[in-house]
């Protein structure tokens, strides 16, 4: 039994980020800076809630006693959500939602990559498929990235707000939580220090391509996949949650 | 004697019955490009027919994966292969989703292909390495589907719908729909 509430924990950790970053982004709908972008990042928020949806039902299959997608997403509280801190931040200007979706997404892309051998034939299904929409967030992130960083003042000092604002929340996406390291040990979770050094990689290379430089900060904020959050969470959760609250079991 | 006469009426073998939920999958289009069937876009994986103990009817099984994780059309897909069958007499269904392994444009058959440019939408061209996540990769000659000219721009990677991206012909000035690989 407690190797089924972990990857229960465990999956609702996948599912809160999918489920948190897609709602921010989809923030931007109808507010992007040209049409095209405004069409960009609505993509990806679906593609989140995609995921998220996917995460979900198989969290609700395991844990049985009638728990939906639906209950799992709208009826949980903020201390419940295991999402990383990063994926709450308010948006801020384009380029900060543009740098801490290139952070995020590169995080998930080699995630995604190692998941899809889980011992887990569900997470590595999910994961399998969700890795080729990544590929393009990916791809789209750090283009952004670097026409930004490298573009006119202006968009290089919003792009050095924006590393400054991010970067002590990017340490939290490999700290294991609890749930983690029991996952690696019973065979189906990843090992977190295995992709640290890939993404150093892909980042460093994007900042050089962007002229950026890395901050040598190296306090990290931690505490989201272990359901300590920031302020910003519950105002996301009292908006997204407010339908289903006031309305128990309403739908379309 | 008379359930004897009611099997003879209905004495059809399972792969007649297979033969004819796939015509009648064949039907079932997608609702975001309607020229598509489920069958050419490729999502209808397999079906599988048991027969419903001590009586003549058969319990359908068809096994759907989704294009891309979040699009909404599957859910209208399923529902429509739904009616489509109960239509059809069917009342025994069960559709259930697979996820791996994941859908790909490849699955695509040729038919749909050309229906799809056709429409004025550029059918996905074979895989290449475009499906890497390294920035600013040199960009694969999508054609033109009104002028067939390969002397287009790439617009926005992301489209319409989450299967699409966006360019624009240089020769003809169209501005068209690539539904991109994957
Ligand atoms: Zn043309």
């Amino acid at each position: 039994m407690m190797t089924k509430q972990n990857l229960i924990d465990y999956t609702l950790h996948l599912a809160d980020n999918a489920l948190i970053i897609g709602h921010r982004n989809s923030e931007w709908c109808g507010h992007g800076p040209i049409l095209e972008q405004d069409i960009a990042i609505s993509n990806i928020a679906l593609d989140y809630i995609g995921q998220a949806r996917n995460f979900y039902q198989y969290a609700a299959q395991l844990q049985g006693n009638a728990a939906t997608e639906d209950s799992l997403a709208y009826l949980r509280d903020v201390v419940d959500f295991k999402n990383c801190l990063l994926v709450e931040l308010p948006n801020g200007d384009w380029g900060q939602t543009i740098l801490r979706q290139f952070f995020f997404s590169t995080y998930q892309y080699f995630f995604f990559q190692q998941l899809q051998n889980s011992l887990d034939e569900q997470l590595a299904a999910i994961a399998e498929k969700a890795l080729k929409e990544v590929t393009y967030h990916v791809r789209w992130s750090s283009e952004w990235a670097i026409r930004l960083g490298d573009g006119t003042e202006e968009s290089k000092q919003r792009m050095l707000l924006a590393v400054d604002e991010l970067w002590s929340y990017t340490g939290e996406m490999f700290q294991e939580a609890g749930y983690e390291r029991l996952a690696v040990s019973e065979g189906y979770g990843i090992d977190l220090t295995s992709i640290k050094n890939s993404w150093d990689a892909k980042i460093k290379s994007v900042f050089e391509e962007a002229t950026l430089s890395l901050p040598t900060v190296a306090w990290m904020q931690s505490g989201g996949k272990e359901g300590q959050h920031s302020e910003h969470l519950g105002f996301v959760l009292g908006e997204m949650q407010f339908l289903q609250r006031a309305n128990p079991g309403a739908e379309w | 004697m008379e359930i004897i006469t009611k099997n003879s009426t209905a004495n059809n073998t399972s792969s007649e019955i297979n033969k004819r939920i796939w015509e009648i999958l064949e039907t079932v289009p997608d609702p975001e490009v309607p020229v598509l069937s489920v069958i050419d876009l490729g999502v209808v994986r397999k079906v599988e027919l048991t027969q419903v103990p001590t009586s003549t009817c058969w319990q359908v099984e068809v096994f759907v994966t989704p294009t891309y994780t979040g699009c909404p059309a599957m859910d209208v897909m399923k529902m429509s292969i739904r009616m489509a069958l109960l239509q059809q007499g069917f009342t025994d269904i069960i559709i259930t989703q697979v996820l791996s392994p994941a859908w790909t444009t490849d699955w695509m058959s040729d038919i749909g292909k050309q229906k799809l440019k056709a429409y004025g939408i550029t059918p996905p061209q074979y895989k290449q390495a475009v499906c890497t996540p390294d920035s600013f990769q040199q960009e694969e000659a999508i054609p033109c589907p009104l002028c067939n000219s390969y002397n287009t721009r790439l617009v926005s990677q992301f489209g319409s719908t989450a299967c699409k991206a966006l360019y624009q012909c240089n020769d003809c000035k169209e501005p068209f729909d690539y539904f991109k690989c994957h």
